[in-house]
C-alpha cells in the first residue's frame, strides 16, 4: 500500500480495495516504526484518523475530490491551527498556529489526511538538515549521511515511505537538493505561483513552496492542490492554473536543452557529472537536442544570495521578540534584557549568523555596497536566464556538487555548506521553477538531475521528468529496510 | 524673540486616514475599542502572515496630493524601517522611504494679513503602531494592538517657517484642508492629527541652517506654538551662553511647558530601512488621477475667493466660513433659502450662530437651528417684519425650540408696528413727555434724539422700526 503512487491510492480508496482509515494507520505505524530517522517533529495521530474517517464517509457518498483521504505530510513551516508550527526553532517550539497557511486549506479542501509536520532546518536556513532544534533527520540511503536541506524531513520521509507526498519550501534549494540527496522528485514552482501566506517567511522574495513527491505524476497532483492566486499574498501571481497532469506524456521530440557550461567545471565531482550526462543522453534518445548555452553572471549567485536572503531574514525574524508568542527567557530585568536573552537562548547559531549578517548588510553606510549590489547582481543573473532560455527550451545540470554527505562533515565550514547550493540558488535569485529528479546513483548514494525552466513552465518540467521516469527506474528504488 | 535670530521650522504632520479598515488588514479601524480587539493575525505580526495594501488608503493619499499640487509618483514603495519595540509587533514598521506616493507641493498660509507659500517636500504612507501602557499593570508595561496597522499619511514640510505663529497657521491650513478632503478626522484628541516639529534658530541674514532640534508628538495647535517658542528661546539662550545646540529629539512636557531631551543623534536607531519584499510597488495610472481629480471638492482657497466675490462677504468673514465643508455647506444653504440674504445671512453666521456653538461647544452639524429655520428668521429681518432687537429674541426661542421663525413672530406679536397713525401718537406722546431732551436736541445736541427714540422703542416694546421713529421725530421736532 505504501508503494503506490497518488492515482494507484485514489484508485484504491474507491474500489474499496483499503479505507481511508486503514491507509492512515499503515503510514501511521511505519512512521513509528522508523522513529529514529526523525523526519517529523510532531505527529497527528488522532488527528489524523479523525480526517480519515470523515474521508471514507465522503468516499461512501461518492462526494471525493482527488486527494480525499490520501495522507500528506507538511514541512512544519507550514501553519496549521491548533497543531505546534516549530519551523525546527527553539524559538517556536510552544507555538500553537491560530491559523492554517493557504497550502494547508487547499490541501485540507481537496481532503487529504494530515499525517504530521516534518522536520526542517531551523528557520528554513540549512542545507543538510542539522540546524534544526529537533537535531538532524537521517538519510534512509545511508543514516550515517545527512538528508540534506531545508526540506530535509519531507525527503525522508517521502523516500522512507512515511507518507505518499510532503511539501517543501525553496529558498535556495531547499527543495531540490534533499530530493536529489534522498533519490525522490521536487519541484520548485515559480515564484509567486504557490501563496506563502502562513508559510513562515525566512527570505520573502526568494520563498517558494512546492511538491515533493516519488515521481512526477504525484508532483503533477500535488501542484493542483498548490498552485493558484491569493488575495492574501500580495506577491502571489494572478495567472489561471493550468492543469498540470494533462501533457504529462507529450513528446519530448525536438526539445531543445541547454547545458550551462557554467554547471559543468572542475567543482563538479566527476561521478556526478557523469551521472547527468548519462540522464542527457537518455534525453537525446527521446529526441532532444543539446545545446551549450553560458550564464557568465552564475559564479555571483551565492554572495548576491547569501546578502539578500540574510538581509530579508534578518528584518523577517525581528518579530520572534519574546512579547507575543513563542520562546520567552526566565525573568527578564528589563526591555533589552527581554529581548537579547529571548532570542539569544532560542536561535541557533546559524540562524543568528545570518540575523548579524543581514544586520551588517543593511546597515547606514553599508548598504549601498552590500543590499544594493546584489540587487543589480540579481537582475543581471535573471537577464543571463531570460538570455539562456531564449535559445532553448530548458536548461539541465545537477543539482548538488556531490551526494549525501556524511552527519557533521561540514557543520563546522559555513562557507563549504553554502557551496552546497551553487546550482540552485541562481534560479531562486531569479524566480524560475525548477525540478530535480532521481537520476541514478554513485557509491549507493542518489543523484538528481535538475530542470530549469521558463516562468510558469511547470507543465513542461512536470513532462519531462515524466517521460524520463517512464523509460528509467531510478525513482522506483526504495533504501534498503524501506520496502 | 530677541531680534538677532531667525528660527527656521519645519512640521512632520502624521494624519490617520480615515478607511474603514487598516493599511494592510482586513481588521477595523475604529477608535476605543477594547485592547486588542481590533488586531488579527496580520497587526500582531504572527508567523507566516503577509500585508496586502488597503487601496482606499491610497487613494486618500493621492487625492491629499492633487489637492496641493503635488506630484503624484506613478511608482512608489513601501520599505521596512527595522527597529524592536514592544508595541511595534513585526520588529519593523511598513513605510515609505524612497520613493513616496507624494511629492512636491506647497500650501498658502495667511499671518496677519500677509500671505506665504509653505513647501511640502513629500507625503509618504506608512502604519501606525500600537500603544504602550505604562498604568495600572503594577510596573509592568501593557500593549494594546488595537491602532497597529492603522494607515497614516505623513506629511513632511519644507523647513520655510519662521515663526511659531506660522507653523500653528500651516498646522490649521492642513487640518482644514485634510477634513475638506475627508481624508481624515482631524480629531486630535484621539491622535487622528499629530505633529512633530523640527526647529534650529540661525542669525538674521545667515544662510545656513543651524542645529535643529527634533520636539516629538505636539497634540494641539496651543502646545505647537507654546513648545516651539519655548524651543526657539533654549537655543537662544545655548548659543548665547557660548553653548552649542545639539541634534536631538526632545518631548514637550505641557504640564512644566518645556521641553525635554529624549535621545541624542548617537543614540539615534539605524533603521535599516530596504524594500518591502511582501508588498509589490504601488503604481498609479493616470486614470486614477483624472478620476480622483473628477471627485475633489472644491478647496477651501478657492471657496473663500468665491466667496467673497459671489457674496460680496469681508475677507474675515469669508475665511471663517469656510473654515469648514460643513460651515460653508450651511452658510451657502441659509442664503438659498433666504433668497439670497448674503450678507445678512454672514453677518448672522459669524456672529450670533457660532458664538451661540461655541457657548453651548458644539460643531455646526449639531446646531439647533438648522438652516431653513434660520433662513426663515433673516426673511423677516429683511423684509422689515421685525427690528433686529426683536431677531435675536426670536433667534433664542429658535434655538431652544423647534418653531419657526413666523410661529415665533406670530404667537409672541413681535411684529413691527407699520401702523404709521399708532407710531405717530407714540412719538407725540413721547416729545410731551420729555421736555428736556427736546429742549437739548433743538439747542444743537444731535445725541439727544437717542434718548427720544429710546423712549418710543421703550413705549412700543420695540416693535417699532427705529429708522422710521428717527425720521418722525426729526420731522415733528424741527417741524
Amino acid at each position: 500500500m505504501h508503494n503506490k503512487t497518488l492515482t494507484e491510492l485514489a484508485a484504491g480508496l474507491r474500489s474499496k480495495q483499503f479505507s481511508s482509515v486503514e491507509l492512515t494507520q499503515t503510514f501511521l505505524g511505519r512512521i513509528g516504526r522508523h522513529e529514529t530517522l526523525n523526519a517529523f517533529i510532531t505527529v497527528c495521530e488522532d488527528g489524523a484518523i479523525r480526517q480519515a474517517h470523515a474521508a471514507d464517509q465522503l468516499l461512501a457518498t461518492g462526494q471525493a475530490a482527488p486527494l480525499t483521504g490520501i495522507p500528506v505530510a507538511q514541512k512544519d513551516i507550514f501553519c496549521t491551527l491548533g497543531t505546534k508550527t516549530s519551523c525546527g526553532s527553539k524559538m517556536l517550539d510552544n507555538f500553537i498556529a491560530p491559523y492554517s497557511a493557504t497550502v494547508v486549506e487547499k490541501f485540507e479542501r481537496a481532503g487529504s489526511v494530515m499525517l504530521g509536520k516534518l522536520n526542517m532546518d531551523e528557520f528554513a536556513m540549512g542545507s543538510s538538515n542539522e540546524t534544526s532544534f529537533y537535531g538532524v533527520a537521517h538519510n534512509p540511503w545511508d543514516t550515517c549521511c545527512v538528508s540534506g536541506g531545508s526540506s530535509g524531513g519531507s525527503a525522508v520521509a517521502v523516500a522512507a515511505r512515511l507518507t505518499p507526498v510532503a511539501t517543501g519550501t525553496d529558498t535556495g534549494g531547499s527543495i531540490r537538493q534533499p530530493a536529489a540527496f534522498c533519490g525522490i522528485t521536487g519541484l520548485k514552482p515559480t515564484y509567486g505561483r504557490v501563496s506563502r501566506y502562513g508559510m513562515i517567511a525566512y527570505a520573502s522574495s526568494l520563498d517558494q513552496g512546492g511538491p515533493m513527491a516519488r515521481n512526477a505524476e504525484d508532483a503533477a497532483l500535488m501542484m493542483q492542490v498548490m498552485a493558484g492566486f491569493d488575495s492574501k499574498d500580495s506577491t502571489s501571481v494572478d495567472q489561471p492554473v493550468p492543469d498540470y497532469s494533462a501533457g504529462l506524456n507529450d513528446s519530448l521530440q525536438g526539445l531543445k536543452i541547454g547545458l550551462p557550461k557554467e554547471f559543468f567545471t572542475d567543482q563538479l565531482d566527476g561521478n556526478i557529472a557523469a551521472v547527468i550526462q548519462t540522464a542527457i543522453a537518455e534525453y537525446q534518445k527521446m529526441g532532444a537536442e543539446i545545446k551549450e548555452v553560458s550564464m557568465p553572471n552564475l559564479k555571483l549567485a551565492i554572495p548576491a544570495y547569501y546578502v539578500i536572503a540574510s538581509a530579508e531574514c534578518s528584518s523577517n525574524l525581528s518579530r520572534y521578540d519574546g512579547v507575543r508568542f513563542g520562546y520567552r527567557c526566565q525573568s527578564p530585568q528589563d526591555l533589552a534584557d527581554l529581548y537579547t536573552r529571548s532570542r539569544g537562548e532560542a536561535f541557533g547559531a546559524e540562524v543568528k549568523r545570518r540575523i548579524l549578517m543581514g544586520t551588517y548588510a543593511l546597515s547606514a553606510g553599508y548598504y549601498d555596497a552590500y543590499y544594493l549590489k546584489a540587487q543589480q547582481v540579481r537582475r543581471l543573473i535573471s537577464d543571463d536566464f531570460k538570455r539562456a532560455l531564449s535559445e532553448v527550451d530548458v536548461l539541465m545540470g545537477p543539482v548538488s556538487p556531490g551526494t549525501a554527505f556524511r552527519i557533521g562533515e561540514k557543520t563546522s565550514d559555513p562557507i563549504q555548506m553554502y557551496l552546497e547550493d551553487i546550482y540552485t540558488i541562481a534560479i531562486n535569485l531569479a524566480g524560475l521553477p525548477a525540478m530535480s529528479i532521481p537520476a541514478g546513483f554513485f557509491d549507493d548514494m542518489p543523484v538528481g538531475l535538475q530542470v530549469i525552466g521558463n516562468y510558469f513552465s511547470e507543465p513542461k518540467l512536470l513532462n519531462i521528468g515524466h517521460r524520463y521516469q517512464q523509460v528509467t527506474g531510478w525513482h522506483l528504488q526504495i533504501p534498503k529496510g524501506f520496502e | 524673540m530677541n531680534s538677532q535670530w531667525e528660527a527656521v521650522i519645519g512640521l512632520e504632520i502624521h494624519t490617520q486616514l480615515s478607511t474603514k479598515s487598516k493599511i494592510f488588514s482586513g481588521a477595523a479601524t475604529a477608535y476605543g475599542a477594547e485592547p486588542n480587539t481590533q488586531a488579527c493575525a496580520v497587526d500582531l505580526g504572527l508567523p507566516g502572515v503577509l500585508p496586502v495594501l488597503n487601496k482606499d488608503a491610497v487613494r486618500k493619499a493621492v487625492t491629499f496630493g492633487l489637492a496641493i499640487d503635488a506630484k503624484i509618483a506613478p511608482h512608489s514603495v513601501f520599505a521596512r524601517k527595522n527597529y524592536f519595540y514592544p508595541d511595534l509587533p513585526k520588529g519593523y514598521q511598513i513605510s515609505q522611504f524612497e520613493l513616496p506616493i507624494v511629492g512636491n507641493g506647497h500650501l498658502d498660509i495667511d499671518v496677519d494679513g500677509v500671505g506665504k507659500r509653505i513647501g511640502i517636500t513629500r507625503a509618504h504612507l506608512e502604519e501606525d503602531a500600537g500603544k504602550s501602557l505604562h498604568e495600572d499593570f503594577h510596573g509592568l508595561t501593557g500593549i494594546d494592538l488595537n491602532r497597529a496597522g492603522t494607515p497614516l499619511l505623513e506629511i513632511v514640510s519644507e523647513p520655510d517657517m519662521r515663526s511659531a505663529k506660522e507653523a500653528v497657521a500651516y498646522m490649521r491650513k492642513l487640518h482644514e484642508l485634510v477634513r475638506y478632503l475627508e481624508i481624515c478626522d482631524g480629531n486630535m484628541q484621539e491622535g487622528s492629527f499629530r505633529c512633530d516639529a523640527n526647529v534650529s534658530v540661525r542669525p538674521k541674514g545667515q544662510q545656513e541652517f543651524g542645529t535643529r532640534a527634533e520636539i516629538k508628538n505636539i497634540n494641539s495647535f496651543k502646545f505647537v506654538e507654546k513648545a516651539i517658542n519655548h524651543e526657539i528661546e533654549r537655543q537662544i539662550e545655548v548659543i548665547e551662553a557660548g553653548g552649542t545646540v545639539v541634534q536631538e529629539t526632545r518631548l514637550y512636557d505641557a504640564n512644566k511647558d518645556e521641553t525635554r531631551s529624549m535621545r541624542s543623534k548617537e543614540e539615534a536607531n539605524d533603521y535599516r530601512y530596504f524594500p518591502d519584499p511582501d508588498l509589490l510597488p504601488v503604481e498609479i495610472e493616470e486614470s486614477l488621477k483624472d478620476e480622483i481629480r473628477a471627485t475633489l471638492p472644491e478647496l477651501p482657497e478657492t471657496k473663500k475667493q468665491r466667496f467673497l466675490e459671489q457674496y460680496s462677504l469681508d475677507l474675515e468673514s469669508a475665511a471663517t466660513l469656510t473654515s469648514s465643508r460643513e460651515l460653508a455647506d450651511f452658510y451657502e444653504q441659509v442664503v438659498a433659502e433666504s433668497g439670497g440674504e448674503a450678507k445678512l445671512a454672514g453677518n448672522w453666521m459669524t456672529g450670533d450662530v457660532l458664538g451661540a456653538l461655541n457657548k453651548a461647544g458644539l460643531e455646526i452639524g449639531d446646531c439647533p437651528v438648522n438652516a431653513e429655520r434660520l433662513a426663515g428668521l433673516l426673511k423677516r429681518i429683511a423684509d422689515n417684519t421685525i427690528s433686529g432687537k426683536i431677531a435675536k429674541q426670536v433667534f433664542d426661542k429658535l434655538w431652544n425650540g423647534t418653531a419657526t421663525a413666523d410661529e415665533i413672530i406670530e404667537q409672541e406679536g413681535l411684529k413691527q408696528i407699520t401702523d404709521t397713525g399708532a407710531i405717530e401718537a407714540i412719538v407725540d406722546k413721547v416729545i410731551a413727555a420729555n421736555p428736556v431732551p427736546v429742549e437739548q436736541f433743538l439747542s444743537g445736541k444731535d445725541k439727544a434724539l437717542m434718548a427720544l427714540v429710546g423712549q418710543v422703542m421703550k413705549e412700543t416694546q420695540g416693535k417699532a422700526n427705529p429708522g422710521e421713529v428717527n425720521k418722525m421725530l426729526i420731522g415733528k421736532l424741527r417741524g
